[in-house]
């Protein structure tokens, strides 16, 4: 054994007393520290035991009689008793930590600090924790805590057959995973949705990108007139709430009483279009709509990154002979790009998760046969009418995951390659 | 004269694009006003200009013993305004304390909390469903905005804690010295410097919740409980077309207050996003 640099042994000692926590501090001679921590653990083990009993319990059995044992609260309990566990576990390594660090003070001849200092310990090292914790709490019961509800969820086999309080559920190991691939209805509908999905976020961001970024340079030409005008009628479709305007559209492109077919198209002889019966339009539609939903917002940053780019740019391009398209692509379009590039990729996650224009607008239909998915739902839709209307809790469950590894995924690779975020004062 | 010519049908083009994008914007609005003031509930042999307008929708919706309207437009607001305020204090503080101060634990969190932005919370609906179903929460308001600021604060802690390092760190060390408290220097040193962000944190989480439809119409059960997305969703899906005028005066009643409110605002929303957004 090496030689330790120090006489006294008070770190391992305190240490090895602290596996009772409060112990090693009252070795330390402070006694409403080491008191604080012992009654603090006794509390927890006395309100907790229980609670942690049943929960662990739970978690692992999911129930074992069925008029007593609900396995899907349970579940709740179950991942609830863990998360009290890693809190108590945090302050039990605390404790340890504490002990060991004040006994290697006392190695070193130094004395450990004093109640009013280690009050101001406290204060000082604790604040940011003091201030966060309501958020954080927040945080780990209403979206921390239902998320990891989400991954256990598609690991069972709860449906409408084995459903809480008449039946119990089980741990299904990958069931649900393996069932979306290879049941032929379940792997069509899948991947026809997520096609479906992929396209509209691709179309729909697009086009609103494309058309934001085209008429704020149109407006922002300097002979046109009456701007101010001109980008406050511009800027309606954002300020107007999106799910009022979508009901609009909804009744707009009805197929009965809509000025669409009704006013519009047969003015130019048109024949009516059946917009809410066949998937096809039902998708033209919405897509053209979202495009109008959302192409102001890229139009409002767009006019504010061209006001800020300098006169003489475009007056040297002018000099040296550029023609309008020379100037867009060099000079307009890569700054444009390069001032909203974050932005514009949160629209693509944004669509990819629009449930509202989907569902508001033709509650994801109209129906298809043989799938049980409707003919325009995305991957949001799709697991919103699993989970409410055919009771296919796991496999929801199972398809929110995938969806929510997708986007992580996507999202952390773009990051990635954004340099701002690699310079951003991260510790 | 060639490039006076090339100027010129520059400038008609233009003009006319800006035409056919301003039928195309105002024309929804017309129709869904014109309709609002159509006689009869359904839409069949309406105008957009009506021949018998008339006021009866705005005045049945008004009317509590007719139509939950007012309660819906109360709840929406009652519930994205604490939702804002409770956003606010919360980010304030959490944003604050990741720009601030280095603790064990802050770019692990840091992490966690750009992964949680980007998978929206409403994607764990039924486990939001079976919480608040488990405590007692399930068709109350409480609910609802416990839910609302939990999402709301991941994305605009990183708003918040981007613009906060710009605030140089020199004004609260002259103050430390001055012997101002950390509850001080949060308070009357850094908050008064971040209006801005705090504006554009409030508008975004009053936005949010009122625009909500998929959590409150998991959450909310009874008529008079529900939200506006929830309330007029109702309307138009019951039996579509038979109250569409009721509809149209409802919605004409969100769109002009909201439209007012965020037009006056909009200068705050582009300035805070890019200030935040081109740094996270």
């Amino acid at each position: 054994m090496a030689e330790s640099p120090y006489k006294t042994n008070h770190r391992r000692t305190a240490f090895a007393l602290s596996i009772i926590p409060g112990l090693g501090q009252l070795y330390h001679k402070q006694y409403a520290k080491g008191t604080f921590f012992f009654i603090l653990a006794a509390s927890f083990i006395y309100v907790f035991a229980d609670m942690l009993n049943i929960g662990l319990w739970g978690l692992f059995t999911l129930g074992e009689k069925t008029p007593r044992d609900h396995s899907i609260f349970l579940l709740v309990y179950g991942i609830v008793a863990v998360i009290v566990l890693i809190f108590g576990l945090a302050f039990y390594l605390f404790n340890l930590r504490d002990a060991y660090q004040n006994g290697l003070k006392r190695d070193r001849g130094e004395r450990p600090a004093k109640l009013k200092e280690q009050y101001q310990n406290l204060v000082n090292s604790g604040f940011p924790y003091l201030i966060m914790s309501p958020g954080f709490l927040l945080l780990v019961f209403v979206v921390i805590l239902p998320i990891i509800f989400v991954i256990l969820l598609a690991f069972t086999n709860y449906d409408l057959y084995h459903s809480p309080p008449a039946k119990l559920v089980d741990w299904a190991g990958f069931k649900n995973f393996v069932d979306i691939f290879s049941i032929d209805i379940w792997r069509q509908t899948f991947f026809s949705v997520f096609a479906w999905t992929i396209v509209w976020t691709f179309t729909a961001t697009t086009f609103q990108i494309a058309l934001g970024i085209f008429l704020a340079i149109l407006v922002n030409q300097k002979e046109v007139k009456g701007k101010a005008m001109i980008r406050t009628v511009f800027i309606l479709p954002w300020a107007v709430p999106a799910f009022v305007s979508i009901l609009v559209f909804a009744g707009m492109f009805n197929e009965s009483f809509g000025a669409v077919n009704r006013d519009i198209l047969s003015l130019i002889g048109i024949d009516p279009v059946p917009w809410m019966t066949k998937a096809v339009y039902t998708k033209i539609a919405i897509i053209l709509i979202q495009t109008w939903l959302g192409f102001p917002f890229i139009f409002a940053m767009t006019t504010g990154v061209l006001q800020s780019i300098p006169d003489e740019l475009y007056e040297a391009a002018t000099v040296d002979g550029a023609t309008y398209y020379q100037k867009f692509k060099k000079i307009t379009l890569p700054l444009v790009l390069f001032a909203t590039a974050p932005i514009l990729i949160t629209q693509f996650t944004f669509n990819f998760n629009n449930f509202n224009i989907i569902y508001l607008f033709n509650g994801g239909g109209p129906a298809v046969p043989g799938a049980n998915a409707g003919g325009t739902d995305i991957l949001i839709s799709w697991i919103y009418r699993l989970t409410m209307t055919s009771a296919q809790y796991s496999k929801a469950a199972a398809i929110t995951m995938l969806l929510s590894v997708f986007v992580i995924l996507a999202a952390l690779w773009q990051f990635k390659r954004t340099k701002s975020f690699q310079e951003e004062d991260m510790m | 004269m060639s490039i006076k010519k090339e100027k010129y049908l520059r400038l008609t083009i233009t003009y006319l694009v800006i035409f056919i994008m301003f039928a195309v914007i105002l024309y929804p609005l017309a129709w869904i006003i014109g309709s609002s003031f159509n006689p009869g509930q359904s839409l069949s042999g309406s105008s957009i200009i009506p021949k018998n307008a008339t006021l009866a929708h705005y005045r049945e919706l008004f009317d509590p013993g007719r139509s939950n309207y007012l309660y819906w437009y109360w709840n929406s607001l009652k519930v994205s305004i604490l939702t804002m305020v409770f956003t606010v204090i919360l980010v304030s503080l959490t944003g604050y304390s990741f720009s601030r101060y280095r603790f064990a634990g802050r770019r692990k969190s840091l992490m966690t909390f750009l992964v949680l932005q980007m998978v929206p919370n409403y994607a764990a609906l039924i486990a939001i469903f079976v919480l608040a179903f488990l405590t007692g929460l399930l068709d109350s308001h409480l609910g609802l905005i416990l839910v609302y600021v939990g999402g709301q604060i991941p994305i605009n802690t990183w708003l918040m804690k981007g613009y906060l390092d710009t605030i140089p760190r020199e004004l609260d060390e002259s103050a430390k010295i001055d012997g101002a408290g950390h509850f001080r220097i949060f308070l009357q040193i850094v908050m008064p410097l971040s209006s801005p962000i705090i504006a554009v944190v409030a508008l975004f989480s009053f936005i949010a919740p009122f625009a909500d439809f998929i959590i409150a119409s998991i959450l909310l059960r009874t008529e008079k409980n529900y939200t506006l997305a929830v309330g007029l969703y109702e309307m138009v899906a019951k039996q579509f077309g038979a109250e569409f005028t009721n509809f149209a005066a409802g919605a004409v009643l969100i769109a002009i207050p909201i439209s007012i409110l965020f037009l006056s605002f909009q200068k705050y929303f582009v300035s805070g996003l890019t200030a935040g957004g081109t740094k996270g």
